[in-house]
């Protein structure tokens, strides 16, 4: 046990915890943040991606010890009203099915958006393979990135 | 696992029958521990004319639903077919999930049932109420009913006075409730057919939608369970000291799953299962394989089975025929359904009372078998469904939520079961897997005189005694939709051990996928084309209907770009018609197959929400080329071999192909989306790898291994 100070959307933690819990289980089940969800454990599923330090990170298979100073955000950090342009592409298309993978969806979009301003087709397959959709919800986060892209450079090509 | 059973026995013929039962009126029962995200109210809410409905005094309207949302979108369906009747503002209606109770009638979701079967009670719910509304501002005017109308939330006087529903609330709580309300008839429609946003979207992607997974109740614990690697084994005996000096960790207990470590958390929890030194009393099936199972099934499809349709005298046919197809095998594997949520649920055993929140398709399910174990009275037990993250079928099985029972009875206190992804991927409830051996004659026309069919598989229910025909096993075959004078199905049953559960669409999603492509092999031998041929022989006016509106849509007969092939393939299943054009290019050398487009003609009836109907077909469609290309549960040592999405996995968005959608106008009562479109999904896949290749896949799924070397076989 040791204990631990996580900066998660913008604000500071403190948890007592054994340095080999994952980042994803600190924040479920001690901090009650479960909007970033358990999907495999191992990396393969992508449920649980949140952004550290503005990139796309597994926290299933991010130690609590390695997260350090690194600044987490997770879906609840995207806005605190659906605002976030992603968030309001994701209602024009209606992406979700069960939604429990959507989280993840957002947040890997949200990782590619901050590195690509206008992701190409082949941009989005890249970051948003490592996902998984078990409903097949596919064809509309594609959409939603795109129009989000579009929304985000003002409306520029 | 006696709940894994018993579901099997009781549920299912009721589950993936052809009548679902219509849901009764009741009342509505909201617990203090609801768990929607819908904030508890803070207006008076006087106006509750039945089960389904709650009008408040802002005009606010809300709409509980006995149903379980898991992705298919009745949390918005539903509410969407009351508020038509009603005349409501749609914008101020919420939905609400309730609690198990019997006054829902039948909650048990699945079976594409739930569209079809609310249809007729949300109208008259929506149109009684509303004619209430209607009485009351008549009576407040003090002018004749028949001079008001309703619009959006008003009831409006042909003078043009109006009177919002939420003024009018507490008056027409007061007025009769009348016994047959007048409907709307369907061009009057104007909310039922718009494209509307589910009502649930905004709290799936701000993280604040809660899952099973998610629930936390004051006091709780978290456990996981070691079960025995081999289905049917048990604890001979274990060694839990190492389990319990890990910090965090509350207790060890065996309950008959297997060995459970509670733990204040997960992580701790799957830490001390870790340490656990548990001997198992491993039974026969350790001595099963894939392999010994297909060579059982090899030699029984020799052997005589039950007899599912028989016409005419195949045998014969064939035996005077030259031209023909015989043996022709097929094979499909076992299916695990890995919902992204693994299981999960939260029970708190009391004394006197029981309170359970779940991921689950079966919440009155749940309510019985709470109380059977607790030995508490039903209306002391309180089940809270939450939303499902996927169902797919395992969510009809409570065997998780019977071990958080198990567990807080024993702890007393709150207890949540995590299932890992490996627990979920080796302990599930299979898609069985079959071994089918075709055999038909064609005339000198080119059409089929006679076909003979031998499905050898799992029957769901391990009770079906051998001669019974499960209707199941043999769904989407022996409703074989095309013209044969001639036809004979049989099926074997062959039980070997594997625990076996209802699958997304369920026999059809095996049954398309062999009838669909051995129709192509004829068509093929007959020379004709596999649209035209089809069309030919199809005796039912909505399936044609799709097949031609599919094709047409996909432009069949066109050519297209140079590498680019199509397949067809339709499918009856749950009173819903779906046809698809799947377009693919293949790359011979490495055997990667590409689908590149999906085009899908489909008949439900009246489409309740377009988008989310075609959000439905979608997803049933990239679960059929997951199935094509992805999924297959192997047996070795009476193990499963696969644990996790690297090896059990489902396409990825770049193999997601273009879907395109197009339902055929109707004014039918609707039926459902959920299954359906995934049938025909493989066989049109498999039927354009055909087309580009010459190779005929008969087996599922196909790797690019398997496809290059049939290709140096051809």
């Amino acid at each position: 046990m040791a204990s631990f100070t996580l900066d998660i959307n913008n604000k500071k933690y403190k948890v007592d915890a054994s340095p080999d819990m994952p980042l994803l289980w600190a924040m479920r089940d001690l901090l009650g943040m479960t909007g970033t969800k358990f999907g495999c454990g191992k990396g393969y599923c992508g449920a649980c991606t949140v952004l550290i330090d503005g990139e796309a990170a597994k926290s299933c298979s991010r130690p609590i010890e390695m997260v350090g100073k690194s600044k987490i955000t997770t879906v609840e950090g995207l806005s605190s009203d659906n605002s976030h342009a992603l968030q309001r592409a994701w209602m024009k298309y209606d992406v979700p099915q069960c939604g429990y993978c959507q989280s993840g969806q957002l947040m890997a979009a949200a990782a590619l958006l901050n590195e690509k301003k206008n992701p190409t087709d082949m941009d989005i397959d890249e970051a948003m393979s490592g996902v998984l959709c078990r409903c097949g919800t596919y064809q509309r986060v594609r959409l939603a990135i795109h129009e989000a892209a579009k929304e985000m450079t003002g409306g520029a090509k | 696992m006696s709940e894994r059973q018993n579901l099997n026995r009781r549920e299912f013929i009721a589950l993936v029958g052809a009548a679902g039962a219509g849901l009764a009126l009741g009342f509505h029962l909201i617990s203090e521990h609801r768990l929607d995200a819908f904030a508890a109210e803070t207006v008076a809410t006087p106006f509750e004319p039945n089960a389904w409905l709650r009008i408040d005094t802002s005009g606010g309207v809300t709409v509980t639903i006995g149903k379980v949302e898991m992705g298919q979108g009745v949390r918005t369906a539903l509410p969407m077919i009351l508020a038509e009747e009603l005349d409501a503002d749609w914008s101020k209606v919420k939905a609400e999930q309730g609690d198990a109770h019997s006054k829902y009638g039948r909650m048990t979701t699945g079976g594409s049932a739930s569209v079809r079967t609310a249809w007729e009670t949300l109208r008259k719910a929506g149109a009684s109420a509303r004619e209430m509304l209607v009485a009351a501002a008549a009576q407040t005017w003090s002018v004749p009913a028949s001079d008001c109308r309703t619009e959006n939330g008003m009831v409006i006087h042909a003078s043009g006075k109006k009177l919002s529903y939420g003024e009018l609330a507490a008056k027409a709580a007061t007025m009769a409730v009348p016994q047959y309300p007048k409907l709307k008839e369907p061009k009057d429609f104007k909310l039922i057919g718009k494209r509307v946003m589910k009502l649930d979207t905004p709290e799936k992607i701000s993280g604040k939608a809660i899952y099973g997974m998610d629930v936390k109740a004051p006091n709780m614990l978290v456990a996981v369970v070691e079960r025995c690697p081999v289905f049917g084994g048990k604890v001979k005996a274990f060694e839990a000291s190492a389990a319990k000096k890990i910090k965090g960790v509350k207790h060890v207990v065996q309950i008959p799953s297997g060995v459970a470590v509670l733990a204040s958390d997960y992580w701790t929890a799957m830490q001390g299962r870790a340490q656990l030194k548990i001997t198992w009393d491993e039974g026969d099936f350790a001595k099963q394989s894939s392999d010994s199972i297909l060579a059982e099934r090899k030699k029984l499809a020799e052997t005589k089975g039950a007899v599912a349709k028989s016409v005419g005298n195949v045998e014969k046919e064939l035996a005077s025929t030259k031209k023909k197809i015989t043996n022709a095998v097929y094979e499909v594997p076992y299916l695990a359904h890995a919902p992204m949520e693994p299981m999960a649920a939260v029970a708190d055993v009391r004394d006197g009372s029981v309170e359970i929140w779940a991921s689950t398709q079966v919440p009155d399910r749940v309510q019985n078998m709470a109380s059977d174990m607790t030995g508490t009275s039903k209306d002391k037990v309180i089940v809270h469904t939450t939303f499902l993250g996927g169902g797919f079928g395992r969510k009809l099985y409570p065997d998780y939520i019977e071990e958080a029972i198990h567990l807080s009875k024993a702890v007393k206190q709150p207890v949540k079961i995590v299932w890992s992804r490996e627990d979920d991927i080796q302990h599930d409830l299979y898609r069985p897997s079959t071994y089918n051996v075709f055999n038909a004659a064609l005339g000198e026309d080119g059409l089929p005189t006679a076909l003979s069919l031998k499905i050898v598989g799992d029957a769901l229910n391990k009770s079906n005694p051998k001669d019974n025909v499960e209707g199941a096993a043999v769904e989407g075959a022996s409703n074989l939709p095309y013209k044969i004078p001639n036809l004979h199905i049989e099926w074997v049953m062959h039980n070997p051990g594997v625990p076996t559960g209802a699958w997304r669409s369920v026999g059809s999603s095996q049954n398309a996928f062999i009838t669909e492509g051995f129709i192509d092999e004829l068509a093929h031998l007959a020379g004709k084309d596999p649209f035209e041929y089809r069309k030919q022989l199809l005796t039912d006016a909505r399936l044609k209907a799709v097949l031609e509106l599919a094709a047409e849509k996909a432009g069949w007969g066109n050519p297209l770009p140079q590498g680019v092939y199509r397949g067809i393939a339709c499918h009856k299943s749950f009173q819903s018609y779906a046809a698809e054009v799947a377009e693919v290019s293949v790359d011979k050398k490495t055997g990667e197959v590409k689908v590149l487009r999906v085009v899908c003609a489909y008949d439900c009836g009246i489409v309740v929400n377009p988008d989310g109907a075609e959000a439905q077909l979608e997803g049933g469609i990239a679960d059929g080329v997951s199935c094509t290309f992805k999924r297959a549960i192997t047996i070795k040592d009476g193990r499963v071999e696969q644990a996790n999405f690297d090896n059990y996995d489902s396409i990825r968005i770049n193999e997601m192909p273009k879907v395109e959608i197009h339902f055929v106008p109707s004014a039918e009562a609707p039926t459902g989306t959920g299954e359906p479109a995934v049938p025909p999904a493989a066989p049109a896949i498999c039927n354009a790898i055909f087309a580009a290749t010459g190779v005929r896949v008969r087996k599922l799924p196909i790797r690019p291994e398997d496809l290059v070397k049939q290709l140096g076989e051809n």
